[in-house]
C-alpha cells in the first residue's frame, strides 16, 4: 500500500510533467499542423537556462526568466524560420524543426559541454513534504505537481476565458474567417508557437533538476512525448492529458517492480513499455485514445 | 501498352553509372578513398530505399534504420554460422539474407506503422525505432549489447579467387549490389505499385475512390523498401565486420532522412547525390573538424529553407536553361553567388572553429586553420572572420537578387 501510494504520486508528477510537454506540442500541432520536432530541445534549453540563471541569481527568478527566454527563441524560430517554409507544406515544416533540433543540441554541447551540469533542487524546496507511513515524500515533487497544475489551469482559463484565447480557438478551425475578421493570424501562430516553447521551457526548469540536466535529455524525453501525443490522439488536449498520466504511471511503476517477464525483470523492460502501449493501442484503435483527426 | 522506343538517354545514364562504379577505385586508389567509396555504395542503397517511402510513397519515416539494422544483425549471425561451418552459403549472396530479414521486419512493423499516413506515420515510425533500439540493448544474448556482434567476412575457401579479404573485393561486391538495387528500385517506380504509391502520396482520397486500399499500397511499398534497407545493412555488416546498437539507432534513421532530403526527394537520383554528400560529411569531414555535425545541420536547414527539392532539383533546374542555350547568361550571376557564398562560408567556418576550439578546455587557445596559426582568444581573427561573414552575407543577398533577375529574364525570353 505504501509502495503503491508513493509510486502513484511519483507517476502522477512525472505524468504531469509529460503533459506540460505534450500539451504545448498538441496546441502547436492542432493550431498550425506543425509537429514541432524541436519541442524536446526547447525543454532542454529551459533546463540549461534555468541552470545558468539559478547559478547567477537564484532559482525563483529562473522559474520566470528561463521559460520567457525559451518562448522568445520559439517566437524567433517561428517568425524567421517556420513562416518561410510554410509554403512548402507540413513535411518541410517538420523537417525544419528536425534540423533545428540538431542545431540546438550542437549549441548546447558547445556552450555547456558534453557532460551533465550540476543543476540542483533549490534548498528551500529540498526536504520532505509529508510522510506516507514510513517513507517521506519529497517537497520538490509536490512543487512540480503544483507548478504543472497551476500552469494547466491558467492555460485552460486563458484559452476559454480571454479574448486572445477565443481568437486562438477560432483560428484552430477557421483561420481564414478569423483573418477576415481582422485578426493577425500569423501573429497568433507566432504567439502560440512561442507559448508552446515557453511551456516546454518551464517543464525543463522544473524537470531539469528533478531528473538530470545533460545534453542527452532532449533525445531521451523526445520520443516519449511524441508517443504520448500519438497515444492520446493527435491534436486532442484531453487525450494528451490521459496519455501523459498513463505513461507517467506506467513507467514509474515498471521501473520499480521486479516481476520476471521472459527471463527479464520488468524494470529492465520498462523503457519499451510506452512504445509497446502505442503499438497495441494503434492496432486496436488507430485514432488514438481521444483522436478525431484522420491522418 | 505505351509506345516505348529505345530510350537512349537512359541507356547512356545507366552505362555511365556502371563505368563510374568500375573505374572509381582505380582513380581514387588510397585505402581511405576506398573505404569512403564502399560506405557510399551501401548508403546509396539505404537512401534510395528510404526515398521509396518519403519520395515515392509520401511517408516520412523516422525509424528506417530499424530495417537496415535488423537486417544487418541477421546477416552478421548468418555470417558467423557460415564461418563456423554450420551452414554453407556464399558470402556474395549474404545481402539477400539481410534483405529478406529486413522484409520480414517490414511486414511485422509495417502492419502497425502504415495504418496511418502523414504526421502520425512519422511519429509511429519514430516510436517503433525507439522500441527496437531499446529491445536491442535489452537482449544482449542475440544483439551483443552496447559492444555489438563482431564477425569475420573471410570464411571458407576463396571462390574464383574472391575471398573478400582485400577491401577492393568488398568494394566491388558493394558496387555490384548497389547497381542491381538501383536498377531494381528504378524499375519498381515504373510498376503499377510504384505509380499507385505516387497517387497515394499525392491524393489518398482519390486513390481510395479509384478503388485502391491506400493502407495496402503503403504497406507493400514499405515492405519492399525494407528489403533494400536490409540489403544495405548486410553490406555494411560485411564491410565493417561489426553490427552494434548504433545500426538501429535514431541517429542513423535521422542520418538517412537528412541524406535523402539533401540529395533531393522528388527525383529518383536525388538520394544518390545525397548519400555521397552525407558520407563525405560523416566520414571525411568528421576527421578534420569537430564541428561537422553543426555544418551538416546547418546545411540541412538551409536546404529545407531554400531548396526543398534538394541538390537534384538544383541540377534539374539547369537543364531547360542548357536546352535553350542560355546558360552563358547565368554564368556571371552564378560566379557572383558562388563567390559571395564562399566569402560567407569562410567567415562562418572561422567563427565556428574558434568557438569549438575555445569550448574545448584542454586544447589551449592556439589553433591552426587553413595553414595559419593564431590565438583564438585574440581579437584579430575574430574581427576578420566576423567581417568576412557579414560581408559575405550582404554580397550573397545582392548576388541572389541579381541571379533571380537574370533567371526571370531567361524565363520570359
Amino acid at each position: 500500500m505504501e509502495f503503491f501510494l508513493v509510486q502513484l504520486l511519483n507517476g502522477i508528477s512525472y505524468g504531469l510533467l509529460l503533459f506540460m510537454l505534450s500539451s504545448g506540442l498538441t496546441l502547436v500541432f492542432s493550431l498550425m499542423g506543425v509537429l514541432n520536432f524541436a519541442h524536446a530541445s526547447f525543454y532542454m534549453l529551459g533546463a540549461y537556462f534555468a541552470f545558468q540563471v539559478s547559478s547567477e541569481i537564484g532559482f525563483w527568478p529562473a522559474l520566470v526568466i528561463a521559460p520567457v527566454l525559451v518562448g522568445l527563441i520559439g517566437m524567433g524560430v517561428e517568425r524567421f524560420g517556420l513562416r518561410k517554409v510554410h509554403r512548402f507544406g507540413h513535411v518541410a515544416e517538420l523537417l525544419f524543426t528536425f534540423g533545428l533540433a540538431y542545431l540546438i543540441d550542437e549549441a548546447v554541447h558547445l556552450v555547456w559541454g558534453r557532460s551533465a551540469v550540476d543543476y540542483r533542487v533549490p534548498p528551500d524546496l529540498d526536504g520532505p513534504l509529508f510522510s506516507i507511513f514510513t517513507s517521506q515524500y519529497p517537497m520538490y515533487r509536490g512543487f512540480m505537481m503544483l507548478v504543472s497544475v497551476a500552469m494547466l489551469v491558467s492555460i485552460w482559463l486563458a484559452l476559454t476565458r480571454t479574448r486572445i484565447g477565443l481568437v486562438i480557438q477560432a483560428a484552430l478551425t477557421h483561420p481564414q474567417t478569423v483573418e477576415a475578421l481582422g485578426h493577425n493570424v500569423p501573429r497568433v501562430f507566432m504567439l502560440v508557437f512561442g507559448g508552446g516553447a515557453a511551456l516546454a521551457g518551464l517543464a525543463g526548469v522544473i524537470g531539469g533538476n528533478a531528473f538530470v540536466t545533460e545534453p542527452g535529455m532532449a533525445a531521451s524525453v523526445g520520443p516519449i512525448i511524441f508517443v504520448t501525443v500519438v497515444v492520446g490522439g493527435m491534436g486532442s488536449l484531453a487525450g494528451a492529458f490521459i496519455a501523459s498520466l498513463l505513461i507517467g504511471c506506467l513507467q514509474t511503476f515498471a521501473v520499480s517492480l521486479d516481476w520476471p517477464i521472459f527471463g527479464l525483470k520488468l524494470s529492465q523492460v520498462a523503457p519499451v513499455l510506452p512504445y509497446l502501449l502505442m503499438v497495441l493501442l494503434l492496432i486496436v484503435r488507430p485514432k488514438g485514445l481521444m483522436g478525431t483527426r484522420e491522418g | 501498352m505505351r509506345y516505348a522506343p529505345v530510350n537512349l538517354g537512359r541507356w547512356v545514364l545507366w552505362g555511365t553509372t556502371v563505368v563510374v562504379f568500375a573505374v572509381a577505385p582505380l582513380v581514387f586508389t588510397s585505402s581511405f578513398a576506398l573505404t569512403l567509396l564502399t560506405q557510399m555504395g551501401s548508403f546509396i542503397i539505404f537512401a534510395l530505399s528510404y526515398n521509396m517511402l518519403l519520395g515515392q510513397g509520401g511517408m516520412l519515416s523516422f525509424g528506417h534504420a530499424v530495417y537496415s539494422g535488423l537486417g544487418a544483425y541477421i546477416a552478421v549471425h548468418a555470417l558467423n554460422l557460415i564461418g563456423k561451418g554450420t551452414v554453407v552459403f556464399p558470402v556474395t549472396l549474404l545481402p539477400l539474407v539481410g534483405g529478406l530479414a529486413g522484409m520480414v521486419f517490414g511486414i511485422l512493423f509495417g502492419y502497425v506503422t502504415t495504418r496511418r499516413a502523414g504526421t502520425t506515420f512519422a511519429l509511429i515510425s519514430l516510436g517503433i525505432g525507439e522500441m527496437v533500439f531499446a529491445c536491442v540493448l535489452m537482449f544482449p544474448g542475440f544483439f551483443g549489447g552496447e559492444a555489438g556482434v563482431s564477425t569475420n567476412r573471410v570464411v571458407g575457401k576463396p571462390i574464383l579467387g574472391i575471398s573478400y579479404g582485400p577491401a577492393l573485393q568488398v568494394y566491388y561486391l558493394v558496387a555490384v549490389w548497389c547497381f542491381l538495387s538501383m536498377v531494381a528500385m528504378f524499375a519498381l517506380t515504373q510498376t503499377p505499385l510504384g505509380r499507385m504509391a505516387n497517387a497515394v502520396r499525392d491524393n489518398p482520397e482519390r486513390a481510395e475512390f479509384v478503388g485502391y486500399d491506400t493502407q495496402k499500397v503503403r504497406f507493400l511499398q514499405l515492405v519492399l523498401s525494407a528489403f533494400f534497407a536490409g540489403v544495405s545493412g548486410a553490406l555494411s555488416c560485411i564491410n565493417f565486420e561489426i553490427v552494434s546498437a548504433e545500426n538501429v539507432s535514431a541517429i542513423r534513421s535521422g542520418g538517412v532522412l537528412i541524406a535523402t532530403f539533401i540529395g533531393g526527394v522528388p527525383f529518383f537520383f536525388g538520394p544518390i547525390l545525397g548519400a555521397i554528400v552525407f558520407i563525405f560529411f560523416v566520414a571525411a569531414l568528421s576527421g578534420f573538424t569537430k564541428a561537422w555535425l553543426l555544418y551538416l545541420g546547418l546545411f540541412f536547414v538551409l536546404m529545407v529553407l531554400y531548396a526543398p527539392g534538394g541538390l537534384a532539383s538544383l541540377v534539374m533546374m539547369q537543364i531547360p536553361v542548357l536546352r535553350a542555350r542560355r546558360f552563358g547568361a547565368l554564368l556571371l550571376p552564378y560566379a557572383a553567388a558562388a563567390g559571395a557564398a564562399a566569402l560567407a562560408m569562410a567567415g562562418l567556418i572561422g567563427v565556428t572553429e574558434m568557438v569549438y576550439h575555445l569550448s574545448d578546455v584542454s586544447g589551449g587557445t592556439l589553433m591552426t586553420l587553413a595553414g595559419m596559426e593564431f590565438d583564438a582568444k585574440s581579437g584579430v581573427p575574430w574581427a576578420i572572420s566576423v567581417s568576412l561573414l557579414v560581408l559575405g552575407l550582404i554580397s550573397l543577398h545582392f548576388a541572389t537578387r541579381y541571379l533571380a533577375r537574370r533567371w526571370a529574364e531567361i524565363k520570359t525570353a
